[in-house]
């Protein structure tokens, strides 16, 4: 590069002395990690974007040297080139011709009927492969997809609509049609029944449960007089004949929601009559349009970010989860941003600037490079088992032996990341409080302000966008943050939300569901991993946009933040 | 002008009462700011601080000793019925247990000895004694017309009017009758119970026998139906001791001066001698061989003071001997060793009087105190090892003993210990099993070792890339560059490492897997690729080369990259096809190399993509920070770039680049959730760079949740997040003096 601007051309030995060829490395080191950033978001964002396209129904012949040729009927998930002698290792009998195969994982669905959702084909001996638009793939409640002909609908045993056609003639059409209108009917009651189960049931078992609570605590303080137990007694009858009305509505419900069946024809040629009730959504990937396509895609992003979980997390949304985080990070926020400013304000504005408070900001400092996971052992110790079941002894007597904040919570959840984040905040704030010139604090005191008054007016309202980069940044770790929350009240499926119409409302002391925490169970502990998978990526893909926009949001604030106070710079 | 002001506002007066009393409000409040944000600031300092005594609060309890406490002291109750054969206690020590020479059972009330009950034995005096075991409750008696009677203490617990009531009895399991297992009189016994069969040894004055009752499940009446089976054996002279192994596989029996001969009688066909093995050294005489709780270690005890243990390890052709393991020496004579009923430990009992408890494992004395003046003397220890009787000939004392975690000490934790089972002394993690007798491992080695393990891989990737990318970034790249690459570098740091672990474990791992000789042919096609593009543009036309300027040559290389590492990966299967036969796993296994699909590899590359853009952006701040005046003079000396990026710039930014990496190293330490998701979490110690580990951080996110509160588990396990925790403050703290260190000489620049 130094030799650039000679007109004759270096040799090689010369150009390896100029020490060019290191230059190129260390830009090649550059590049590599620009690459490997942004091809780890690519990858995320394909994997995760992609789940939600209605991927084609594949249907051909199967045939694998050496046992039976079958009819395939699967949407193809993966493939990869893989040498022929590892699959001969393996002990497929693949034939010697070739040297390279393709491998796919091909999901055929009907676990109920195969015992798996997923099979490994060798491409070569895939054949006839057709589209065939009446190909229909079910989503169901539980069993996974399913994918297949529909045959018939039929409406309490009688059949309505029927067909023999595996082509979209008239009668196919029509029956699919009876179907979808079938499967709106069916979700409109499932809608019904999960609001009562949920809501009206869950809010009578909830004062059931203080009725129980209020009883054993008057009785543990010797206050079960005959008149307080009456009335406690003819409260919960009140509870349990609501329940009865309850209970008999859904009685009905149910008996209304199994009146439909349909019959289907999978890939083995095998008929199966189900109920309709089972199935979430019913769609023929291969007619759709683009368009279609597309609608069908929003409408599964909107599930993904609204609804609850179903089959074990593996199918379903996030919500909760979504929620939970949501909740957690902003209790987390109240707390860390009032106490991390006062304690940067002490440091740098109140506290003598000797050794001792250098000793502290740089004990505070690296309490910030502290593994998270000590943290979490620490919240566990401390927070749950010491002062969680003195808590409990204390104010919660009549819950016990079942904990009510001696166990892992919201509450303990958020003040452990807390005090994770808290030399964050501290950081950022001190860092925006030694950039404001000395000139303005002087001006202030000089025209006669307090110290106090000086701090509020002029010195916080100058810093405030670093403590407000602080806490998006402490935010953005929260929200990231896994290992500690594993040890102090994270789960994989919450029952109900934190915050609900029941009293208190706010449950501090409730388990909660988290998007990194869904992450590591459904990608790791879920017993049917492959099928979870492309819903653990749109849940990272999730977790990501949420981090990258706070992280952006924090770096735009600094650099206004910067703008505005050159000026004042001396 | 200020004289008319002073008559335009003549009125104008600062101490109104208003005013005045405005003035107080302030001075009040600012005061009242102080006083708050003082006690606010100081308060989070010290919640923020408090992690660390917390920590230290929970880690005491394991290195502080023993205590023992006399509680009560009475005399032997009956007495009359002869000295004790066994002295016992029940889980609450309230009922004790003693059997005197005559064959009596007396239950008595620990607390003041008064006599609960006395059980006549129903055979009279019995000759020999023997205890089944401690967890059984199971003890037996020899008669001199060669009978055996099993008896077991029983406790019933009622809680009549809601206080506890313990009603204490005898039961013969074997009937009242007792089992004729010799036509001698017998002068000591061995007996062994398990749900299959029931062994019993005899010596007399010139014989013995062994005896084993099989019992067999009648499954019509489920009545259980004994089959006896005897043998007889060669008699040793002076035989002092038995002892029937917990399998009931091998017979002990060892004369007053420790020479021990083995028996293996298995088969009571064909009763095989074994081994014969001298287990007391010098004059010192035998004075006890019992079984440490497990069944698996014989403790023994001699007239020296010394206490040796033994178990069986296989030898090379898998065949067991009893093998001398570790000793613990007493200065005097022992008297009586007693064992704890559900830990490996045991006390002894000296002639002096003093009483030292040890334990097995970390073979360390938690205490030694002198309790008795007597020369003679038994002891024993209640179930939970929290209370310890001693009787003396006279009086029985009962102590209180507050012993929580004899099994840890510094050498078990950090040294190697030889466990029960093992061939070798190890170091072992595996804190829990399903059975109660287990014996729990607790060395930090293996998983300090893992995480260094880890640490050092993730280094490995992380710091060419992230100091060459830095040196790049700060001194050679374009400003226009470097402000679009900057925050790219940050966003890879804010990027959960539960992500990064996610896609390690279930991506990277697998690909990993199928295209191996990718992994490797990348790392040499990469470096000769840049090197030979960047030659090649060297020798293109100026017209080609002036279209890119200076410091944009990472946007050429990104594409050159993105081929050369999808040519690599393409190839894959070639490369495996024709140098490895096509299954590349295979040939590792060949060489001797195992395989793990989740391996310290793929640790490597996703904890060094967590590390990178730590170490980036320090190294980039420190070299950016370097003042230019100094770039500036060597380069107007004549130097190159590379000669002032090498000989000037580096060696004054060292300092920082050096905090950088010790950050950086800080980070993979603790990091958890990436060594959770992306190996096997198994403790093993082998730095193969194909198999897993298991770190401190990831076996505390793995077995916190399920440790009991206060046991020497999870105390371990607050140990190990308080080294963490010692380990990134220091390495953090060392970094941040160096880098302050490093401000202050640039800024005097």
């Amino acid at each position: 590069m130094s030799t650039e601007l000679k007109q004759k051309k270096q040799t090689v030995s010369q150009w390896v002395k100029s020490g060019d060829p290191w230059v190129w490395l260390n830009a090649g080191a550059v590049a590599i990690s620009v690459i490997m950033v942004l091809g780890l978001l690519l990858l995320i964002a394909v994997r995760g974007l992609g789940h939600f396209w209605p991927a084609d129904i594949e249907r051909g012949t199967y045939s694998l040297p050496g046992s039976e040729p079958y009819t395939l009927i699967a949407e193809r998930v993966e493939s990869t080139e893989v040498p022929a002698a590892q699959l001969r290792e393996a002990g497929i009998p693949v034939d010697d011709q070739y040297d390279l195969m393709m491998r796919s994982l091909m999901k055929t669905g009907n676990r109920d009927v195969y015992g798996s959702d997923f099979r490994w084909i060798i491409d070569e001996y895939f054949t006839d492969i057709t589209k065939p638009e009446m190909l229909f793939a079910a989503e169901r409640h539980e069993w996974g997809n399913l994918y297949g002909y529909l045959k018939a609908v039929k409406e309490g045993g009688e059949v309505v609509a029927e067909t023999s056609d595996l082509t979209p003639t008239d009668s196919a059409l029509a029956t699919w049609a009876a179907f979808e209108q079938s499967i709106d009917r069916a979700t409109d009651i499932y809608d019904q029944i999960h609001e009562v189960e949920k809501f009206e049931i869950g809010e009578i078992n909830h004062k059931l449960e203080r009725l129980r609570l209020e009883q054993r605590r008057l009785e543990l303080d010797g206050e079960l007089t005959p008149e307080k137990l009456a009335d406690i007694d003819a409260e919960r009858a009140e509870q349990d004949a609501k329940y009865e009305v309850l209970q008999q509505r859904l009685i009905e419900l149910y008996g209304q929601i199994n009146r439909d069946t349909f019959v289907v024809q999978v890939m083995d040629g095998s008929i199966h009559e189900m109920q309709v009730a089972k199935v979430v959504r019913a769609y023929r990937p291969n007619a759709m349009g683009i368009m279609a396509k597309m609608g069908f895609y929003g409408a599964k992003v909107w599930e993904f970010l609204s609804a609850e979980p179903r089959e074990a997390n593996t199918e379903g949304g996030v919500f909760p989860a979504i929620f939970g985080t949501v909740m957690m990070v902003l209790l987390m926020t109240v707390l860390v941003t009032p106490f991390g400013v006062v304690a940067a304000i002490y440091l740098r504005e109140y506290a003598s600037q000797g050794f001792v408070t250098r000793t502290i900001r740089i004990a505070v400092n690296n309490l910030a490079g502290v593994p998270s996971i000590v943290y979490g052992v620490f919240g566990l110790g401390f927070f749950i088992y010491f002062l969680g079941s003195g808590i409990d002894q204390a104010f919660f007597p009549e819950a016990l032996p079942s904990p009510t904040f001696g166990t892992g919570g919201l509450m303990w959840a958020s003040i452990t990341l807390a005090l994770l984040t808290v030399p964050v905040v501290i950081v950022a704030t001190e860092e925006g409080l030694s950039r404001i010139p000395r000139s303005v604090r002087e001006g202030s005191l000089a025209l006669g302000a307090t110290k106090a008054e000086t701090l509020w007016r002029v010195v916080l309202p100058m810093a405030s966008p670093a403590i407000m980069t602080g806490v998006i940044l402490a935010v953005a770790r929260a929200a990231g943050e896994v290992a500690p929350l594993m040890l102090v009240g994270v789960v994989k499926l919450a029952p109900s939300l934190p915050l609900d119409g029941n009293y208190p409302y706010l449950h501090l002391d409730q388990k909660f569901m988290h998007l990194g925490f869904h992450i590591y169970d459904v990608g790791f502990q879920s017993p049917n991993v492959e099928a979870a998978r492309p819903l653990v990526y749109a849940t990272a893909l999730l977790l990501v946009i949420v981090i990258a926009t706070l992280n952006l949001a924090a770096v735009t604030i600094r650099n206004h933040l910067r703008e505005k106070y050159k000026s004042l710079d001396m | 002008m200020s004289t008319k002001a002073d008559q335009k506002i003549p009125e104008l007066d600062f101490d109104t009462p208003a005013l005045k009393r405005h003035r107080k409000v302030r001075a009040l409040k600012d005061r009242g700011a102080t006083v708050g944000i003082a006690i606010g600031g100081s308060s989070v300092i010290v919640a923020v601080l408090l992690i660390c005594f917390y920590l230290v609060y929970e880690i005491a309890p394991l290195f502080t000793g023993a205590d023992i406490e006399q509680q009560n002291s009475y005399p032997v109750p009956a007495l009359e019925a002869g000295k004790s054969l066994y002295l016992t206690s029940e889980e609450q020590v309230e009922v004790g247990l003693r059997v005197a020479e005559n064959g009596d059972m007396i239950y008595f009330n620990a607390a003041n000895g008064d006599i609960i009950e006395q059980v006549q034995n129903p055979l009279g005096e019995p000759t020999a004694f023997a205890v089944e075991a401690n967890t059984s409750n199971l003890f037996a008696f020899g008669y001199a017309d060669g009978r055996v009677l099993v008896a077991q203490q029983n406790y019933k617990i009622t809680y009549p009017d809601g206080e506890r009531l313990i009603t204490p009895s005898i039961q013969y399991p074997y009937g009242t009758e007792g089992i004729q297992v010799a036509d001698f009189a017998l002068r000591d016994i061995s007996v062994r119970d398990s749900e299959d069969s029931l062994t019993i040894a005899a010596v007399g004055d010139n014989a013995a026998q062994v005896t084993r009752l099989d019992k067999d499940v009648n499954f019509i009446t489920e009545e259980v139906e004994l089959t006896e089976s005897s043998a007889s054996l060669p008699y040793v002279d002076d035989t002092y001791s038995l002892l029937i192994s917990g399998d009931q596989r091998y017979l002990y029996m060892a004369t007053r001066s420790g020479a021990m001969t083995e028996f293996d009688i298995r088969d009571m066909d064909d009763i095989t001698q074994k081994d014969q093995i001298d287990l007391v050294e010098g004059d010192a005489q035998l004075v006890s061989m019992q079984y440490l709780l497990g069944q698996s270690s014989v403790m023994v005890a001699d007239t020296s003071g010394r206490v040796t243990q033994w178990f069986n390890v296989r030898d090379d052709n898998n065949v067991e001997h009893l093998t001398f393991i570790r000793d613990v020496q007493q200065t005097n004579a022992i008297v009586d060793v007693a064992m704890e009923h559900r830990r490996k430990g045991f006390a002894t009992l000296d002639e002096r009087g003093f009483v030292a408890i040890y334990n097995a494992t970390s073979s360390s004395q938690v205490i030694n105190e002198k309790l008795t003046d007597s020369a003679t003397g038994m002891i024993s220890f209640a179930p939970r090892a929290n209370a310890l009787l001693l009787e003396d000939g006279q009086q029985i004392n009962l102590f209180e003993v507050d012993n929580e975690h004899p099994e840890v000490s510094w050498s078990s934790i950090w040294g190697d210990v030889w466990y029960e089972g093992y061939q070798e002394s190890t170091y072992t993690w595996q804190s829990s099993a399903a059975n109660n007798d287990f014996e729990p491992k607790y060395s930090l080695v293996p998983l300090a070792f893992g995480t260094i393990k880890a640490a050092f891989y993730a280094m490995v990737v992380a710091v060419p890339l992230a100091i060459c990318g830095a040196i790049y970034t700060a001194y050679f790249m374009a400003p226009g560059l470097r402000r679009k690459v900057k925050p790219v570098i940050e966003l890879m740091e804010a990027l959960p490492t539960v992500i990064l672990g996610f896609l390690a474990g279930i991506f990277f791992a697998p690909f990993l897997e199928e295209h191996l000789a990718a992994a490797f042919s990348i790392l040499v096609v990469l470096p000769v690729g840049i090197l030979l593009f960047a030659l090649l543009w060297s020798r293109m036309p100026q017209g080609i080369r002036w279209m890119v300027p200076e410091g944009w040559q990472p946007v050429l290389l990104i594409p050159l990259i993105v081929v050369l590492g999808w040519g690599c990966v393409a190839m894959s299967p070639m490369i495996e096809l024709y140098w490895f036969d096509g299954n590349i796993r295979g040939w590792l296994g060949d060489q001797g190399i195992t395989f793990d699909q989740r391996n310290a590899l793929v640790v490597g590359f996703a904890m060094g993509f967590a590390v990178i853009p730590t170490i980036f952006s320090i190294t980039e701040d420190a070299i950016f920070s370097v003042p230019k005046a100094l770039t500036q003079g060597s380069l107007a000396l004549g130097a190159t770039y590379w000669q002032t990026m090498t000989r000037v710039v580096l060696p004054t930014a060292s300092p920082g680049i050096f905090s950088a990496i010790m950050i950086g190293m800080g980070r993979a330490v603790g990091e958890t959730m990436i060594v959770l998701m992306a190996t096997g979490n198994t403790p093993i110690m082998d730095f193969n760079i194909f198999e897993g580990m298991r770190t401190l951080a990831a076996n505390l996110a793995v077995e916190v949740p399920e440790s009991e509160v206060g046991s020497s588990h999870y105390r371990i396990l607050f140990l190990a997040a308080f080294v963490l925790f010692v380990f990134t403050f220091v390495v953090n703290t060392i970094a941040e003096t160096v880098r302050q260190h490093l401000r202050k000489k640039y800024g005097s620049l």
